[in-house]
C-alpha cells in the first residue's frame, strides 16, 4: 500500500473549464510580456510558471502536468529571440515533477504551496540553466543569492495566485 | 510488455516530450546562422498576445492624454515660460553649433567622405517585451505594413536603442542594446577609440576591444561608430560608467546607456538611410554667423548708397538648408544671409526692386554683396536673363591651367552662357555676446584660404566679371569694395 501524506479530501482530482485552461496560461504569458515595461521588477517574476505549477497541483496527472508545462514553455519562448524549447525543456520538468507531488502532499495549503513554488522555481532555474548553457550555447549567469529571493519571492506571489485560481476549479 | 508500458507510461511520455524538444532545439541551433523565416508558433503567440497590448497600450496613452492635456494642468504656464527661455538659449547654442557643423561638412565635401543620413524614420510604441531576464527584446506596434524591416536601426531622442530582429505583420522584435546577443559598433567621443558594444548576462553594456594601454576615463561619451552598417555614425550610445584593466589585454570598460532602456515607451525606426558625399551647397546658405547676425538686434546696419545703378535683381537659387535653418527670418533676409554680407542693409536698400514674375523672391542686392554697374533701366532685362546660383560644384577646372580648383561659393550665370565670380567684399568684424563669451561672428575672409566659401578662384576668364556698363541683359559683377 503506497503511503502519501494526503488525506482523502486532499487527492480530490480536480477539473477547469476550456476558457479557464486556455485564457489564464494566455494571460499570464501576456503580463509576464506586458508589465515589465511598467513594473521593471517584475522581470524576477514567472507567472507561466505558476500557472504551470497550479495546473500540474491541481490536476494531478502527469501526463497532463507535463504537456501543460510543455505548451505554457513554448509559447514562452516564442515570445523571446532565442531557440524554442529552452522554457519548454524546463516547465516539462517542472510540470512533471509538480504533478507528481501533488498526489502525494497536501498541496491546498498555503505553506506547502510556499515551499513548493520555492523549490519549483529552483528546479526550472537549473533546467534552464543547463539547457541553455548546455544545447544551446548561451551565456547565462548563475547566482544563489538572486535565485533564491526570486524563489521566496514568486513563492509568495504563488500562495496568492493558487487563491485566486481556486474559483475556477471544478471537482470531478 | 504492455504491463511495462503501463507502469512507466508517464515517464515515457515525459521522455518523448523531452526527447521532441531537445531534437528542435538541436535543429534550431544548427540553423541557427542561416537567415530563416519566422516559426509558426513565433507568430501564432505573437497574433494572439500583441493584439492585447496594443489595446492597452492605446487605453494607457488615451487616458494618460486626457488627463495630461484637459485636466492636469497645474504649473503648465510657469512650465511654458520655462520653455520659452529654454528655446531662447538653445538658439543661441544652435547658432554657434551650426557653424562648426558648417565647417566640418564642407571639409568633408573637399575630402569626398561619404557620410550615413537619416532621412526616414517610422514613430512606434512599444507594446511589450519578451518577458524573460534572458532575452531582452521589446515589441513594437510597426511591423513589415508599415515598411519596417530586419536589421533596422532603432533609437530615441536620447541614444540607440537597439535592431529590428523580426518582422510581423503589424508589429516587430526588437533586440535591445543590452541583451547578450547584440553587438554595436562604437567609438569614444573624445579619444576615439573603436569598440564593439555588448551586453552582458547582467544587463550590463561593455565596450569591448579597447586595448590596456588606451586611457579611458569614466563619464566620456560613446556614440556609434557606423561600422556595423546599421547604426549611423555619431549616434549617442551612453557614458562610460567605469572603466578598468581586465583580465586578457583588453580594458573592461562599462557603458551606462544613455537612452533609458529600461522604461521605453515610444521610439524611432531609422527605416531610410542615405549614403552620400555632403555637399558644399547644402553649406552655403545656411551660414551659422549670417544667421545670428539676423537674430540679434545689436547688430548695426550699414548705411546704403543710394545709387540705383548698383541694384540688380535675379532669380536665385537658394538651398533649402537656409531656409529651414532660420524659419522666422523673412525672405529677403533669407535671400541676403544666402548673398553672405550685409544681410541686413539690403533691406533697408532704397534702391527700387524690380519684381520679376518667374522669380519666386525679389533681390536686391546691396553693394556689401555684390555691385553691378548697370543702368537701372537695365535691370529688368538682367532679371529675366540672369541668376545667381548659389549651388555651384566643388571643383571646377580652371580655363588657363585645366587643373581642379574649389568652385565659387556665388556665381552670377549670365546669359546662361558666362559665369561671372562674384567677389563679396569682406565682412566687418562684430563681438556677439553669447552665452557670456564674445565672439567674432565674421572674419574677413581670405581669398588665399581655399577653404572659405566667399573665396575667389582662379576659374576667372579673361574679361569676365569686368564692369561692362551698359549693356542690358548682361548682369555683372564686380569686385565689391569695403566701405
Amino acid at each position: 500500500m503506497p503511503i502519501t501524506y494526503t488525506s482523502g479530501e486532499q487527492v480530490e482530482v480536480y477539473r477547469f473549464s476550456v476558457p479557464v485552461t486556455i485564457g489564464v496560461p494566455l494571460l499570464a504569458l501576456f503580463l509576464q510580456a506586458w508589465l515589465p515595461l511598467r513594473l521593471h521588477f517584475f522581470s524576477i517574476f514567472d507567472l507561466p510558471l505558476l500557472v504551470t505549477i497550479f495546473f500540474a497541483m491541481a490536476r494531478r496527472s502527469q501526463v497532463s502536468g507535463l504537456l501543460t508545462g510543455s505548451i505554457v514553455g513554448l509559447l514562452q519562448d516564442s515570445l523571446t529571440h532565442q531557440p524554442i524549447g529552452v522554457y519548454g525543456i524546463a516547465k516539462t520538468v517542472v510540470g512533471y515533477g509538480a504533478s507528481s507531488l501533488g498526489i502525494k502532499l497536501d498541496v491546498e495549503n498555503a505553506g506547502t504551496r510556499l515551499l513548493v513554488t520555492w523549490l519549483f522555481y529552483v528546479v526550472h532555474e537549473i533546467v534552464y540553466f543547463l539547457v541553455a548553457r548546455g544545447l544551446v550555447g548561451l551565456t547565462v549567469q548563475w547566482s544563489w543569492p538572486h535565485e533564491f529571493w526570486s524563489a521566496l519571492a514568486n513563492g509568495l506571489v504563488g500562495v496568492f495566485l493558487f487563491a485566486l485560481l481556486d474559483k475556477f476549479k471544478r471537482r470531478t | 510488455m504492455e504491463s511495462v508500458l503501463a507502469r512507466y507510461r508517464n515517464l515515457i511520455v515525459l521522455m518523448a516530450v523531452l526527447f521532441v524538444q531537445v531534437l528542435g532545439l538541436g535543429v534550431q541551433v544548427r540553423r541557427a546562422a542561416e537567415d530563416e523565416p519566422s516559426r509558426l508558433i513565433r507568430i501564432w503567440t505573437v497574433s494572439a498576445v500583441t493584439p492585447v497590448e496594443k489595446g492597452l497600450v492605446w487605453i494607457q496613452s488615451g487616458t494618460s492624454y486626457l488627463w495630461h492635456n484637459y485636466f492636469y494642468l497645474r504649473g503648465v504656464r510657469a512650465e511654458n515660460r520655462e520653455l520659452k527661455e529654454e528655446i531662447e538659449r538653445l538658439r543661441v547654442q544652435q547658432v554657434r553649433l551650426s557653424e562648426d557643423a558648417e565647417q566640418a561638412r564642407r571639409l568633408q565635401a573637399l575630402l569626398a567622405f561619404k557620410e550615413q543620413f537619416i532621412s526616414k524614420t517610422t514613430a512606434a510604441q512599444v507594446i511589450g517585451s519578451s518577458g524573460s531576464a534572458q532575452s531582452r527584446s521589446i515589441y513594437i506596434d510597426k511591423g513589415s505594413g508599415d515598411g519596417v524591416k530586419p536589421d533596422m536601426a532603432v533609437i530615441t531622442a536620447d541614444g540607440i536603442v537597439g535592431k529590428v530582429l523580426r518582422v510581423f505583420n503589424s508589429t516587430s522584435l526588437v533586440l535591445l542594446i543590452d541583451d547578450q546577443s547584440s553587438g554595436v559598433g562604437a567609438l569614444l567621443a573624445k579619444s576615439r577609440l573603436q569598440g564593439v558594444l555588448r551586453g552582458t548576462p547582467a544587463g550590463e553594456i561593455r565596450l569591448e576591444n579597447v586595448t590596456n594601454d588606451q586611457a579611458v576615463q569614466p563619464g566620456e561619451t560613446v556614440v556609434t561608430s557606423g561600422g556595423d552598417r546599421i547604426f549611423p555614425k555619431g549616434l549617442p550610445v551612453g557614458t562610460v560608467s567605469k572603466a578598468s584593466q581586465g583580465k586578457e589585454t583588453f580594458l573592461d570598460i562599462r557603458v551606462k546607456p544613455a537612452a533609458n532602456l529600461g522604461k521605453l515607451e515610444e521610439v524611432l525606426v531609422i527605416t531610410q538611410k542615405d549614403e552620400r558625399t555632403p555637399l558644399l551647397s547644402e553649406t552655403a546658405p545656411s551660414r551659422a554667423v549670417d544667421v545670428l547676425a539676423s537674430r540679434l538686434p545689436s547688430v548695426p546696419e550699414k548705411p546704403v548708397a543710394n545709387d540705383p545703378g548698383k541694384v540688380t535683381t535675379g532669380k536665385v537659387t537658394t538651398g533649402a538648408t537656409g531656409i529651414a535653418m532660420a524659419p522666422q527670418v523673412d525672405s529677403q533676409l533669407s535671400k541676403s544671409v544666402v548673398l553672405g554680407t550685409t544681410s541686413r542693409s539690403a533691406q533697408n536698400s532704397p534702391a527700387p526692386a524690380v519684381r520679376s514674375p518667374q522669380v519666386n523672391l525679389t533681390t536686391t542686392v546691396a553693394p556689401g554683396g555684390m555691385a553691378t554697374k548697370a543702368p537701372a533701366n537695365a535691370s529688368a532685362t538682367a532679371t529675366s536673363q540672369s541668376k545667381i546660383v548659389t549651388n555651384p560644384p566643388a571643383v571646377v577646372k580652371s580655363p588657363t591651367t585645366q587643373k581642379p580648383v574649389p568652385a565659387p561659393a556665388l556665381t552670377v550665370v549670365d546669359n546662361g552662357a558666362k559665369q561671372v565670380p562674384i567677389q563679396p567684399k569682406p565682412a566687418q568684424s562684430k563681438p556677439i555676446q553669447s552665452n557670456g563669451q564674445s565672439k567674432t561672428d565674421q572674419t574677413p575672409r581670405d581669398p588665399a584660404k581655399p577653404n572659405q566659401s566667399a573665396q575667389f578662384p582662379s576659374a576667372k576668364q579673361p574679361g569676365q566679371g569686368q564692369p561692362s556698363q551698359g549693356q542690358p541683359g548682361q548682369a555683372q559683377a564686380q569686385e565689391d569694395k569695403p566701405q
